[in-house]
């Protein structure tokens, strides 16, 4: 029989090791010539992240007067003068008190009837809104703003919300007074299940709910509570197309046997694909006007190409005050056939 | 009678339900008058009524092309008939270099929810569920979160840096290109993602008419990418300190804070495969991370950055969004599990049933903590439930499809699905929920849906408690 020498063994058992288990488990400085050191400018021009402890908090400051000035230049057309807009995203500013900034939890969240929930009134730490600013406001040219600046739009945002006089200054040696004043700093709970470590970062408990697999009469009668409303019916648009128009079931409102029609209008397609449905109807209003009203409105007109820009630029108050936002990835050629195809009377066959 | 209920009209008519079927009399060439005389037995009058009917129902197409009786009787056309495709040559290969699907599958597409976002660039469009098979999310079909835009990134510029929030932490910070994560070790595995906001519209109330908007931010893909602690270990990271922060490259920067448990576990990947290709622009092309059973925020797309730290980040996406707010005013932060949950993608809500009789009620199920064990389907509403048939494998932190034959009757039913994973946690109801959570916590409803078939099979969105 074949003896293994001494000295053969470890070598045999080492060259197994690493298929054993499905990760290879190699051990570091193994991967020769794989990846480099990073430089310390480097890791300084990525390493912008604030904690809530404050780790990463460049020194700087800024006033709110001065946060005023960048604020009406560069976040008020999209946030409201006052950070209560919202058209472009939920309003930032609203619905905290100073009773809030004395007790650390903002009452108005405890209220089933109170209207929205603005990034003030959730928000615990002030370290999240200034890393988030840093990094990723304004929303269209995110990482353009100074630390000096950050401070000051902070600060704004603070006086916006009564938590800071108009006078202040904020700071990096001032900003941990000012959490203490953050009027939903008490608000996080982190007694849950959902948290997938054990890191002791929440004190974790058993899941909140607990079904049970019953399999026979289970209950004496099964209620419907809610139904889906009317409006809701047809927000979404035509639900015939959104299911195949052949299989088990059709979509409601499908043409029977429409499997056998031809294709769609190719023009309709383009609309489809482009996204104009989920906003318009052909013949009914969704988000934005009906193809139909469209038509009637422009009839006779010469109104193709200046509605072909605005298709691309997007545009409002033609229809009421809801914007129709810019479809910047639509080719010129696309927006001027749709048009013209709304125009025609938007037909789908 | 027989000879009746054998005849097949020429052509596939514009009235007729299902094309290729041959439609039996009475019941669907008659009126209700017409076959309530039927069941009174006054059966003499079929013979005229019936060509009457047909007639109806086939309208111009049938007699424009003269078809009688004769071609009728004699079956399908689309049988007897030659077709072009059987006659005709077809087209080369590579004709599409890259295949595209059928153009008969053009409306098969993600979707917006109209209103619920005020941009498309922080928006969400949701996945097709009700017309997608198996297991797998075709890569053009993955549901889209963005909160910044999307952007194609050429590869060779993107780089991924792994750092420590203190220098002691990773010995040796380093840089990869995508040469160099694409020379390590990897593995593909299978994982559902789906966005903590999944079903949030429905908290309250039902709000949305489809399977797409009710349950479509949810995927599932063959992801293919290097064991992130292996990454950790060529840095000298010290894997002791508990948590990692994930950040991408896009405007946003999207950052979430994992836990090093997970790492650990070899389940993160730095993944750049998805499919069997790189992933998608819109998905994270070229690297995003890949959190199992997590919820797709965490998923940070554009990988840019990994730093081992020793506490969380609290985030914007884990301070002031992605937090469920209680009914006592307080919000959980950190709830990053996708509990267990199934929904029912056929028959679902916006859909018809067009006749009685049998179909395969088929669905999907998951669990962010492990496999799903079972799961049970209901026809009343939840007081009765059967066992449905998992398609096999059945994996870990992935979609399990299920589904049950089902003899519909003609009545109104309501469907549910339960699912039950391997720690034994059951779905619970809305009522279950509600009674915890409250109705405004917005991320992570995983009740039971209901969908109400209406008698003239018509599928809607209900909710049952
Ligand atoms: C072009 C429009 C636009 C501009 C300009 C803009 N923002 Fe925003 N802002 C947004 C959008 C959209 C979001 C939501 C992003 C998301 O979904 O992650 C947002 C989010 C925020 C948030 C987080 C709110 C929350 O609850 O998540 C803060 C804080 C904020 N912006 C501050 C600013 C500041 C300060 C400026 C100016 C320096 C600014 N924004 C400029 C569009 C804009
Ligand atoms: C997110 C919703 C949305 C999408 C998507 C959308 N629209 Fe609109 N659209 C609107 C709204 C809202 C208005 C009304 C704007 C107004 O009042 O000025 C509108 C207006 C229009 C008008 C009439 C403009 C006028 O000044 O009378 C046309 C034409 C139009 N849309 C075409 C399109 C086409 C083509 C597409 C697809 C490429 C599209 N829309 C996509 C929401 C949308």
């Amino acid at each position: 029989m074949f003896k293994f020498s001494k000295s053969f063994m470890p070598a045999i058992t080492l060259a197994l090791l690493p298929f054993a288990t499905t990760t290879p488990s190699i051990a570091a400085d193994k991967y020769t010539g794989v990846g480099r050191a990073a430089t310390p400018a480097e890791i300084q021009a990525w390493d912008i992240d604030v904690r809530p402890d404050f780790k990463g908090l460049p020194k700087g400051s800024g006033s709110v007067e001065q946060g005023q000035v960048i604020w009406e230049n560069k976040c008020a057309s999209c946030h409201g003068t006052f950070g209560e807009s919202n058209t472009v995203f939920t309003p930032l500013v609203g619905g905290t008190t100073k009773d809030d900034v004395k007790t650390g939890n903002v009452a108005n969240l405890k209220r089933a009837d109170y209207p929205g929930r603005t990034t003030m009134m959730k928000v615990a730490s002030l370290s999240t809104l200034w890393d988030y600013i840093h990094r990723a406001m304004p929303w269209n040219a995110p990482k353009t703003l100074s630390d000096d600046e950050v401070y000051a739009v902070v600060a704004y945002l603070l006086n916006l919300s009564e938590i800071v006089p108009d006078d202040f200054t904020l700071s990096d040696s001032n900003i941990r007074e000012v959490q203490k004043l953050m009027p939903n700093r008490n608000g996080m709970s982190l007694k849950h299940a959902m948290w997938p470590g054990k890191s002791g970062l929440v004190t974790a408990t058993p899941p909140d709910t607990k079904n049970t697999a019953c399999m026979s009469n289970c209950k004496p009668a099964a209620k419907v509570s809610s139904t889906l409303p009317d409006y809701a019916k047809t927000s979404h648009g035509e639900l015939a197309p959104q299911t195949r128009p052949f299989g088990q079931t059709r979509g409601q409102g499908a043409a029977a046997g429409s499997s056998a029609k031809p294709a769609h209008n190719p023009d309709y397609a383009l609309a489809e694909k482009s996204g104009c449905l989920a906003c318009h109807g052909i013949n009914q209003k969704i988000v934005g006007p009906g193809f139909n009203e469209v038509a009637d409105k422009y009839k006779g007109q010469d109104a193709a190409a200046k509605l072909a820009t605005k298709v691309k630029n997007g545009g409002v108050g033609v229809w009421g005050s809801i914007p129709m936002p810019a479809q910047t990835d639509l080719k010129d050629s696309d927006a001027q056939t749709l048009v013209k195809w709304i125009l025609s009377g938007a037909p789908t066959q | 009678m027989a000879e009746h209920e054998e005849l097949t009209p020429v052509e596939t008519p514009e009235g007729l339900k299902q094309p290729g079927r041959i439609q039996k009399a009475p019941e669907n060439f008659l009126t209700p008058t017409e076959i309530e005389s039927v069941t009174q037995g006054r059966r003499n009058f079929l013979r005229g009524s019936l060509f009457a009917a047909v007639a109806a129902m086939t309208g111009r197409h049938a007699f424009a092309q003269g078809s009688d009786a004769v071609n009728a009787a004699s079956g399908d056309p689309y049988i007897l008939q030659p077709q072009t495709w059987a006659t005709t040559l077809g087209k080369g290969v590579a004709t599409a270099p890259y295949g595209l699907p059928s153009k008969y599958e053009a409306d098969v597409i993600r979707r917006q929810s109209p209103g619920l976002t005020q941009t498309t660039q922080s928006s969400v469009s949701f996945s097709p569920l009700q017309s997608m098979f198996g297991i797998i999310t075709a890569s053009g079909l993955h549901f889209e979160r963005h909160h910044q835009g999307w952007y194609d990134i050429d590869p060779t510029q993107h780089r991924l840096m792994v750092n420590g929030s203190s220098p002691e932490f990773v010995k040796k910070p380093k840089v990869y290109t995508m040469d160099d994560i694409m020379r390590m070790p990897f593995v593909s595995r299978i994982h559902f993602i789906e966005c903590g906001a999944n079903t949030g519209m429905e908290w309250g109330n039902v709000a949305v008419p489809t399977v797409q908007y009710t349950h479509g931010m949810l995927s599932c893909s063959e992801f293919t990418g290097v064991p992130l602690r292996l990454i950790l270990e060529d840095c000298g990271a010290n894997m002791s300190k508990k948590f990692v922060l994930a950040e991408g490259a896009d405007g946003s920067a999207m950052t979430r804070t994992i836990p090093m448990e997970m790492v650990l576990n070899d389940e993160v990947l730095v993944a750049y495969g998805m499919n069997g290709e790189m992933m998608r622009p819109e998905n994270g092309y070229p690297l995003r991370l890949v959190v199992p059973g997590v919820q797709g925020v965490s998923w940070v797309k554009w990988l840019r950055r990994i730093e081992v730290g020793d506490q969380p980040y609290g985030t914007k996406d884990e301070a002031v969004h992605y937090i469920d707010l209680m009914p006592d005013g307080q919000h959980r932060q950190y709830t990053s599990v996708q509990e267990c949950k199934s929904v029912i993608c056929t028959p679902s809500g916006g859909q018809k049933l067009l006749e009685k009789g049998y179909y395969t009620i088929s669905g999907l199920a998951w669990s962010g903590r492990g496999k799903v064990r079972q799961v049970d389907v209901s026809t009343d509403g939840g007081i009765n439930w059967k066992r449905a048939k998992l398609e096999t494998p059945v994996q870990s932190k992935a979609l399990t499809r299920f589904s049950l034959p089902w003899n519909w009757d003609g009545k109104a039913v309501i469907l549910q699905s339960r699912a039950v994973d391997d720690t034994g946690y059951v779905q619970p109801t809305y009522g279950q929920l509600r009674a915890v959570r409250g109705t405004r916590s917005i991320y992570h409803n995983n009740a039971i849906q209901s969908w109400g078939v209406a008698e003239n099979g018509d599928v809607s969105n209900v909710q049952v408690l």
